[in-house]
């Protein structure tokens, strides 16, 4: 079914209107309660992340495994600039923070930017001997970058700048809902148009076949290094603002996990599609915190349901990923994108179906075919 | 039919690997509006030199020229030398390796031997990532649509060339969903795309029956006419090659056994050896 | 440093560095016939940790037979692993293979927390292993100095087994041309199975060398091990034995000397490794003693 070009765009626009109003309630506090808002906040956060590995995994083809690198460089950032001054000797009990450092004191916005950048810039100077590496390298590669990055972070003789192992703390948090969800919003949104633009092809190009792309005048170095400091840049944001959304953060939470629950983030969502990888990110964040419900011991009456103790949870998220990787290696989305036609389409062959079987039952057994 | 105009001229390029030896001593012209043939039984060396000309391998010696002017050249390092197969050393004395895209757009484009074509994607986006090298524009600007004057003109001349290859019709449709004989003109349609003078097609026939052949050479003098193109093919069908080069170059392990018009090559000894029958 | 000190440091790392070794041949076997990199083969090694501990301390098996429980417990893991994760996909994409391969890693860490909890255990006595044995003025646990000595005779072993078999000549064949191995009428399955039984065992083998002179197992003790043995491989050059066990060596020797010399870098131990690896395949992606592989255009 293909709707008119008109009834798609009203019906965008409510839709965008509808998730506004709610974020507006959420954010009110007219429904949801503060619990719901840092689920949706978190939510909307790591669908950021996740579109930005997307980009370099999914739409380049190149298998990259140091978000959490670039998301430490953006959380540690944000962290240290925007920490009140007069908190500052609270946190950096240890050693004292660096006297250049000390007094510079940045609205949330510039240090959330130059987070990103910080970690454009690091992605850009190792993707030069990084990205021309095979497919299985890069994945180490990157992955060990990722981990240098983390013990740097965690070194204490860099304690003066990173306050080292003790972490940051007292990172000024989110009062709203607003601001994140509008900068993650932007943030998929710049990729989104990134990869509709011809680049947008170039990068799908690469992913589907190098040479090909090479013969066709595609650079591939030039354009694989776009692509990483891209993703690295909103990753960093996304790092920005996890560390603001916790108001607190140390380098064991860039973790190579958390790079692997980014994966499977993206690889739930569909590889190929922005639309999959926030729906999923919605799921997984959500469903983590429904899934709680498998940690703690369970009693039906005076019975023990057996195996339900801390750490279930995460064997039903492993087993969830399993499962995906080998029985819907497409994801949610595969490769397509949101679109009001296939929607459409989806309830009209439901329609037909249910109506088809509604006149067989009805027709009983009268004819023979 | 040829004028003196030389589009593409290599020069004693030598390609190899460690000890063996590719193509050895290729030397090889093609003058504007002419369709040259590259034949040779299999392994002999044809795609390699596609791939020395293209970039892909960078020549271990000897020079290519595109226009008289010099675009790659090589001479053979310290170690190859000890292993080096002879021949001629040539006066080159610098290492200039130019990657696939920058001989892309300097005008060379070519097809592949096993069709290359960006798989997942429908036959439109095929022919739009072929313009993207044409495109002036920055990432920022092709973002946030500041380049919309040439998203329109790419995506116009893309569907004008569809439009001659006839296949507007399965524009939206996935690549590899086509029959393979519109496969490959949605391939020669890609390089087409970027607006070369020298085309390089690798066995455009294969795969087809003598019908689809004799199609697909009156399709290829066609498109050199109507893109005022000049022609390097790879070919075993032999009345496509016979039918519409006006030279052609035999090589056998690496080495060019004969070279000369299409009866020349026909009566040659040599190359009757070579391919024991040459008539398919 | 003075001489025993240097000596003492030797021990160490030349004992660390085989452990390294047998997990690192492990990696190397599966990517030369798999072109996997088998991302969750440093948490079998952990997982034979745990086997350990479940041996003595639980099911109270003397050591002559919790070694060989292990290292069977060990080979039917790997083995299943293959079966479940590995086999299914042989026909998909590339990265298809190796999300599931961390798929596995990630559900064995979680399997292990789960199972275990995630506080350390400690690693039981196994016999004589940790009693501690004096060469001159360099003491170590007895299990320390006959590390190298059991790595190098597995070595031989293997390499026995690779260059003078049947086996070992269908397990080159297939690692060299899958496809042609294939219409040769090699068994496929029964070669890729045999390569992970072998990669399993050594790195049971590998963990009782590894723990038991460090004794405290937790869910994540796979993963820098696992890491580091990795980059041992492609130091040594990826599908080549003796080029694992030389990274093993290589990478084993230089953590324990760089901690030893530098004691302030000991955070930075783990980030070497991976400077190490970048460094390799920058420069010599091939490795030490690996081999060209050219893609046909």
């Amino acid at each position: 079914m293909i709707l008119k070009k008109s009834t798609k765009l009203i019906l965008t626009t409510v839709l965008i209107a509808v998730a506004l109003v709610l974020v507006f309630l959420l954010d009110k506090g007219v429904i949801g309660s503060s619990y719901t808002v840092r689920i949706v906040r978190l939510s909307f956060i790591y669908a950021l992340i996740g579109v930005s590995m997307n980009l370099v995994n999914g739409f380049t083809g190149l298998f990259s495994l140091g978000q959490a690198g670039f998301m430490a460089i953006g959380a540690y950032t944000v962290g240290v600039l925007t920490i009140p001054v007069e908190l500052r000797p609270n946190v950096y009990y240890m050693k004292p923070m660096a006297n250049w450092l000390i007094n510079i004191d940045i609205p949330f916005g510039f240090a959330l930017l130059l987070g990103g950048l910080f970690a454009a810039i690091f992605a850009a100077l190792i993707g030069a001997p990084v990205l021309r590496l095979k497919s299985d390298y890069l994945a180490i590669a990157t992955l060990g970058f990722s981990e240098i990055i983390r013990a740097v972070i965690a070194n204490n003789q860099l304690g003066a700048i990173t306050n080292g192992s003790l972490g940051l703390k007292s990172i000024p948090g989110f009062d709203n809902l607003f601001v994140p969800v509008l900068i993650s919003v932007a943030g998929v949104g710049i990729m989104a148009l990134m990869i509709k633009s011809t680049y947008g092809r170039a990068f799908k190009a690469i992913r589907e076949d190098e040479i090909a792309a090479e013969a066709m005048g595609i650079n591939l170095f030039k354009h694989k290094e776009l692509s990483f400091a891209v993703s690295a840049f909103f990753a960093g944001i996304g790092g920005g603002l996890l560390a603001v959304h916790l108001t607190a953060v140390d380098s064991n939470q860039f973790k190579i996990m958390v790079t692997y629950e980014i994966l499977l983030i993206i690889v739930l969502g569909g590889m190929g599609s922005i639309t999959g990888t926030c729906i999923a990110a919605f799921a997984i964040t959500a469903g983590k915190e429904w899934l709680r419900f498998f940690d703690s011991a369970l009693y039906i009456g005076q019975w023990q349901v057996p195996l339900f103790r801390p750490g279930l949870r995460m064997v039903i998220f492993s087993l969830l990923l399993m499962a995906i990787v080998l029985f819907y290696r497409k994801g949610l989305m595969g490769t397509k994108e949101f679109s009001w036609d296939a929607i459409f389409t989806f309830f009209y062959n439901l329609k037909n179906k249910v109506m088809r079987i509604g006149n067989k039952s009805l027709k009983g057994g009268a004819s023979n075919e | 039919m040829s004028n003196s105009e030389n589009v593409l001229r290599v020069s004693n390029v030598t390609v190899q690997f460690g000890g063996v030896v590719a193509l050895k001593d290729l030397n090889l012209e093609v003058n504007k509006g002419e369709i040259i043939g590259l034949i040779g039984p299999n392994g002999a060396g044809k795609t390699t030199a596609f791939n020395a000309i293209t970039g892909v391998y960078a020549p271990t010696n000897g020079a290519i020229y595109l226009n008289e002017e010099l675009m790659s050249s090589n001479y053979p390092s310290k170690k190859m030398l000890a292993l080096y197969a002879g021949g001629n050393l040539g006066k080159y004395d610098k290492r200039i390796a130019p990657t696939p895209d920058v001989i892309a757009k300097k005008g060379i484009a070519r097809t592949f031997q096993n069709i290359r074509l960006f798989k997942n994607l429908t036959v439109f986006e095929n022919v739009l990532i072929a313009k993207h090298m044409t495109v002036k524009a920055d990432p920022f600007s092709a973002t946030f649509m500041l380049n919309a004057a040439e998203e329109k003109r790419i995506r116009q001349e893309s569907l004008e060339l569809l439009k001659i290859l006839g296949l507007e019709r399965v524009k939206d449709d996935i690549s590899t969903s086509l029959p393979y004989g519109k496969q490959r003109h949605l391939e020669i349609a890609r390089a087409l795309a970027t607006k070369p003078q020298l085309l390089l097609l690798d066995e455009p026939a294969a795969g087809m029956n003598p019908q689809e052949s004799d199609e697909l050479m009156h399709f290829v003098a066609r498109v050199k006419d109507d893109f005022n193109l000049s022609i390097l093919m790879i070919e075993h069908h032999m009345q496509v090659v016979m039918g519409v080069c006006s030279r052609i170059y035999v090589l056998d392990y690496g080495v060019t056994i004969a070279s000369g018009n299409p009866k020349e090559i026909q009566n040659d000894p040599k190359v009757i050896e070579a391919y024991l029958g040459v008539d398919e | 440093m003075d001489v025993t000190t240097f000596f003492q440091n030797c021990v160490t790392g030349i004992s660390l560095g085989s452990a390294y070794a047998l997990i690192a041949i492990g990696y190397t076997m599966v990517y030369g016939i798999l072109r996997l990199i088998n991302f969750a083969h440093g948490d079998i090694f952990m997982m034979a940790g745990y086997f350990t501990i479940f041996a003595i301390s639980n099911f109270f098996m003397p050591w002559y037979l919790a070694i060989p429980f292990v290292i069977l417990a060990t080979v039917v893991l790997g083995v299943a692993i293959e079966k479940a994760a590995y086999k299914p996909l042989r026909e998909a994409p590339r990265m298809s293979i190796m999300i599931s391969a961390i798929g596995v890693s990630f559900l064995l860490e979680n399997l292990a927390t789960y199972l275990f909890s995630g506080l350390p255990r400690s690693f039981p006595k196994l016999g004589f292993l940790q009693n501690v044995y004096k060469i001159g003025d360099v003491s170590a646990p007895i299990v320390t100095f006959i590390t190298p000595v059991i790595t190098i005779g597995l070595l031989f072993v293997l390499i026995y087994l690779v260059n003078h078999t049947k086996m070992g000549m269908a397990m080159r064949a297939v690692s060299k041309d899958y496809e042609a191995s294939r219409l040769m009428g090699i068994e496929i399955n029964t070669i890729i199975t045999i390569t992970f039984v072998i990669g399993s065992a050594l790195a049971a083998v590998g963990a009782i060398l590894y723990f038991s002179p460090r004794p405290l197992v937790y869910p994540f003790s796979g993963v820098m091990p696992g890491l580091k043995c990795f980059v041992a491989a492609v130091i040594g050059g990826i599908g080549s034995i003796p080029g694992a066990v030389i990274g093993g060596f290589a990478i084993g020797i230089s953590e324990t000397f760089l901690v030893a010399l530098f004691p302030s870098m000991t955070g930075y131990s783990d980030a070497f490794t991976f400077v190490l690896l970048i460094i390799m395949l920058v420069f010599r992606p091939t490795g030490l003693l690996g081999e060209n592989i050219t893609e046909k255009v």
